[in-house]
């Protein structure tokens, strides 16, 4: 009884400190407990990373918590000395980041010139390293080898990894205090372990040229460093440069081809369309006048041509923006009349999109040269009437494919409210009325 | 009846010889100009039935044509005609004395009809004119509400005539309009020169404001 009482006694306070503990780790972002256990293939996961990544998938994959994970892999690394975080490395790069199809080492296998620049950067190092065995420095000897593999391992990364991991791994890489932008916590941190490591640097050389006069093979190794670097510093250049080279021209590849998708999209169209209307020479005014006034928004105003949703933002924008695009694409004349002018709501929306289907329908099967588009926004209502003088047709006899068309526009605006008639008869023309009101938006001076 | 004799007025001599082949046979053509002050010389000189006005001139705006020439001849008539223009524009060259508004995408028979309209002494508002006229006329510019008006009667529209500038502004002839409304054409036609006369004359706050910016009144 008495031993249990005790052993209940004791353990209380343990469980206590249990949960204490566990609390506070919880505020510094490590949970004990599991979490959800994520689906799908393991991918690093580049919104949640300190390094590469590789602990936050994880996390995500297992249902672990970041910190826990985090503090796992630091202390393993650092109980063994440095060499289980090798298997970090190799994770960071044989797991494709989230989004990416291919890993980083694959892409890296697939590049060649990118083999070849770290095959160039590992003979001047074995240049340096045959000149610190002559010099008879086995620190450098032992140094050599693991710092050319590095070498080499960074030139293939650095051209492999995403844009995104390259910008990541440069703010961390970057030198101390030199960019302003980085918290001031981090540049301290980074200057620290910068004026450590200079620190080490020269204890060791003091270690290692103890008898020596310090000076003396210091100015060997800069003779002979200078004279490598005579003998091949061209080539090295070379190669340095057509790596920038290669950059700037990937750069250019790309604008020039987002460029060509967005003149595709509205030059070359509107060309094709002024050849094949080029018997009638109004039209083919128009067609230029309405690719005129797209290519000066993409120009001067940085609309790009094409993307009319969600431009505008009042009922006579978007009118004006069915005038051009139904003018564009199918070259007749849209002859638009706003009269008042207000915000868009979802309803109007709607309307407008009705009105758009009606006036591309008139431009598509009336075969007139010209569509009339009125609007008028009153108080309690905007009404559009589409209309055109081409053939018509009667409303009780069309194929079921275009009523059902027409009864689909009608459905969408009565749900809200609104209404649709069409009124046409063969050889008389089509018109077409619809009608919104409004709720609350309030009505807006004309923009002139 | 016989041709109307036409004067032309537009900076592009493209669109002047284009216009001149279209209208060929109708009407008479008597004269061109590209700028402000050589078509006022030259319309004094060949005093045309009715010019056509481009609303944008390199020397200024073609209402500084229509003054110019309306001081010493108001016999000689004017219809705008232009690409796309803001309405104050517009507006400013009808109460400068312009009969009427057509836009450059009119056909060639549909222009031929507005001139020999415009001859006749009517007024010819195409589809965006009578837009602009309802919106500068429109019930929802409060700022105009407030202010005393001078004459009722010029400052706003009737029901009627409302209703036919709405259709014209649908894109309806006078004739589809009268048919609409069970009125004759020359009714159409009544209500349209009231309309434009209103225009002209009305002291409304927003059509003296647009005048005021262009140096008018």
């Amino acid at each position: 009884m008495v031993d249990q009482a005790n052993a209940a006694d004791s353990a209380a306070p343990r469980a206590g400190q249990g949960r204490g503990a566990a609390t506070w780790l919880e505020r510094h972002g490590i949970r004990l407990s599991r979490g959800p256990a994520g689906t799908g293939p393991l991918r690093r996961a580049p919104d949640g990373q300190l390094f590469g990544g590789v602990a936050a998938g994880l996390a995500e994959r297992t249902g672990f918590s970041v910190g826990l994970i985090r503090v796992v892999i630091v202390v393993a690394a650092l109980s063994t000395t440095g060499y289980l975080a090798i298997p970090y490395v190799l994770a960071w790069l044989f797991i494709p980041a989230e989004g990416a199809e291919r890993n980083i080492a694959t892409k890296a296998l697939a590049d060649k010139r990118g083999i070849g620049l770290a095959a160039g950067l590992t003979s001047v190092l074995a240049v340096a390293l045959v000149i610190a065995s002559a010099l008879n420095a086995p620190w450098a000897t032992s140094l050599a080898v693991p710092i050319i593999i590095c070498a080499a391992g960074l030139v293939l990364i650095t051209r492999n990894a995403s844009d995104d991991e390259l910008a990541y791994l440069r703010s961390l890489a970057d030198p101390a205090g030199l960019t302003a932008t980085a918290p001031r916590s981090r540049r301290l941190m980074r200057f620290g372990v910068g004026a450590l490591l200079m620190i080490f640097g020269v204890y060791a050389l003091l270690q290692g040229h103890e008898r020596m006069a310090l000076l003396k093979p210091l100015a060997g190794i800069m003779l002979l460093v200078g004279g490598v670097a005579l003998a091949l510093g061209p080539w090295w250049l070379r190669i340095a440069r057509e790596a920038v080279e290669e950059r700037q021209a990937r750069i250019r590849a790309e604008e020039r081809a987002e460029m060509a998708s967005r003149v595709h999209d509205s030059v070359l169209q509107t060309l094709a369309l002024i050849q094949r209307r080029a018997a009638d020479p109004q039209q083919v005014v128009k067609l230029a006048r309405a690719q005129e006034r797209e290519l000066r928004a993409w120009l001067f105003d940085g609309r790009p041509p094409g993307s009319m949703e969600g431009q505008a933002a009042t009922v006579a924008d978007g009118v004006r923006l069915i005038q051009q695009d139904v003018e564009a694409q199918h070259g007749l004349t849209v002859d638009a009349v706003t009269v008042g002018d207000c915000e868009l709501d979802d309803d109007l929306a709607a309307l407008l999109a009705a009105a758009r289907e009606a006036t591309v329908n008139a431009a598509k099967w009336s075969g007139a040269d010209t569509v009339s588009l009125f609007t008028e926004v009153e108080r309690d209502s905007v009404s559009m009437f589409v209309r055109d003088r081409g053939k018509g047709f009667d409303p009780d006899a069309v194929p079921d494919d275009r009523k059902g068309l027409a009864e689909s526009v009608r459905a969408r605006l009565a749900r809200r409210g609104g209404s649709a008639t069409i009124r046409s008869a063969p050889g008389q023309g089509t018109e077409v009325s619809l009608a919104m009101p409004r709720c609350a938006a309030e009505r807006v001076p004309r923009r002139s | 009846m016989s041709k109307p004799r036409v004067f032309l007025v537009d900076d592009h001599s493209m669109f002047r010889s284009g216009v001149r082949s279209e209208l060929a046979g109708a009407v008479d053509i008597v004269g061109e100009a590209g700028d402000v002050a050589p078509a006022i010389a030259d319309i004094t000189e060949s005093l045309p039935d009715v010019v056509l006005l481009d609303v944008h001139l390199p020397g200024g705006g073609g209402q500084d044509v229509v003054a110019a020439v309306k001081a010493d001849h108001p016999d000689v008539k004017f219809l705008a005609l232009s690409a796309s223009d803001a309405p104050e524009d517009v507006i400013a060259v009808i109460r400068a004395g312009a009969r009427g508004y057509v836009t450059k995408t009119i056909s060639g028979s549909e222009l031929i009809d507005a001139i020999q309209r415009v001859a006749a002494g009517d007024a010819v508002f195409s589809p965006r004119l009578a837009g602009f006229v309802l919106d500068a006329f429109a019930a929802g510019h409060t700022a105009d509400l407030d202010r005393p008006s001078f004459d009722p009667e010029l400052d706003q529209l009737t029901l009627r005539e409302r209703e036919v500038l709405r259709l014209i502004a649908r894109g309806y002839t006078y004739r589809e309009v009268a048919k609409e409304l069970f009125i004759s054409v020359k009714t159409v036609e009544s209500h349209v020169s009231s309309v434009l006369r209103k225009l002209q004359l009305s002291t409304r706050h927003q059509l003296t404001r647009w005048a005021a910016e262009r140096r008018l009144n």
